[in-house]
């Protein structure tokens, strides 16, 4: 991991606190790992670990009701199994904040997530969540801010899709040998 | 076999209704028993998302710990959600109860029978996954102490409840989830959060 690398999770770690995020849900993703971390050891986060990305959705629904405000960590490959239960912050305009890393786009060597990752941005779409890009390490901080104020101010459900480009190439054959 | 009628259970469940009390249903069968048993702002009818009432139960759990959550749900939204199990237990908290009003039938689509008209057991697969208290309860003398698991208990609980199937009349609540959000959110937390 590049010394890049380390600098945004840490930022966005300090941007989501700033933003009053306290409820962290997630089904563990490599290119969060560290800011998994970062929100496991903080006393004021309340982390989740979720076995399926749609629990992440409606608990933090629930914790809306609740009166706090969370965000869903998850990969690309998890926007597939969230689809339906978009449908409750949607027709409730309950916020929702997002950051997905993304697989199958830039220089992905596993075949199995590009039907997903190519998937993502128009799944997501379709079920009304808006899309803010990031292709450079430098941006993600200033794009999880812009898009917790989109979704907790503007009522919406956003989500920042982290490029492959960000998290860099990825390749078990490698490791394999 | 149960004789315990579900709108009768809920109704008793919600009598002398705690003032902290929140509670969420399930969709379908179990949100007209909810609506049925009196309308308060300090409900929250869930009318789809199947598969997730018990999550938004924990997620309004960990945002309230001072407050009482109960879901109550059927056997076909916690069969579809059965993870929940698993990361409730896994990060626990003391103020959710989850009572599945269990008829073994996916009721809105025609009564076919559900997993639990099978082999499956829903308060069996939550304590396997590490829920501490589960009941399963099916008969009028354990009404009492259901009482005490949904209100009082320490949670994280799941109250499995054997119950008939019947056809029963619709009972709907408002079903504009927006407004529904806004009038439950005002009631715990004021009139800002609207």
């Amino acid at each position: 991991m590049t010394e890049t690398a380390l600098d945004w999770h840490a930022e966005v770690f300090a941007t989501l606190q700033a933003e009053g995020i306290t409820q962290v849900c997630h089904v563990p993703d490599a290119g969060h790992s560290r800011l998994i971390k970062m929100c496991e050891e903080d006393n004021a986060m309340s982390t989740v670990t979720c076995t399926t990305e749609q629990e992440g959705i409606y608990a933090l629904a629930g914790a809306y009701l609740g009166g706090a405000k969370g965000v869903m960590l998850l990969q690309s490959s998890g926007v597939g199994n969230i689809i339906n239960a978009l449908a409750m912050p949607n027709t409730c305009r309950i916020p929702l904040l997002m950051v997905a890393t993304m697989r199958g786009e830039w220089g992905e060597f596993n075949s199995w997530q590009v039907p997903m990752g190519q998937g993502t941005p128009g799944s997501l779409e379709a079920m009304g969540v808006r899309l803010i890009r990031v292709d450079n390490p430098e941006e993600v901080p200033m794009a999880v801010k812009a898009a917790a104020r989109l979704a907790f101010d503007g009522e919406q459900m956003v989500a920042v899709l982290i490029s492959q480009k960000v998290i860099g190439f990825k390749d078990f054959r490698e490791l394999a040998k | 076999m149960s004789d315990l009628h579900r709108r009768d259970l809920v109704i008793e469940l919600l009598k002398d209704r705690p003032k902290d009390l929140l509670v969420v249903s399930g969709l379908g069968s179990s949100c007209w028993d909810l609506a049925n048993a009196g309308d308060v702002a300090e409900n929250f009818y869930v009318w789809g998302a199947m598969g997730g009432a018990a999550m938004i139960g924990y997620g309004l759990a960990r945002a309230q710990p001072q407050r009482r959550v109960l879901v109550l749900t059927g056997d076909g939204d916690m069969l579809m959600g059965m993870g929940a199990f698993a990361t409730i237990a896994n990060n626990p908290v003391q103020n959710l109860a989850i009572v599945v009003l269990d008829n073994g039938r996916f009721g809105e689509t025609g009564g076919q029978p559900t997993h639990t008209s099978g082999p499956a057991d829903l308060a069996g697969i939550a304590k396997a996954a590490g829920i501490p208290t589960t009941a399963t309860i099916a008969k009028q003398a354990e009404v009492e102490p259901l009482k005490e698991l949904a209100l009082k208990t320490p949670g994280p609980v799941v109250a499995v409840v054997k119950v008939v199937y019947e056809d029963l009349k619709f009972v709907l609540p408002a079903n504009s989830g927006s407004y529904l959000k806004d009038r439950f959110r005002t009631a715990i937390l004021g009139e800002d959060a609207a």
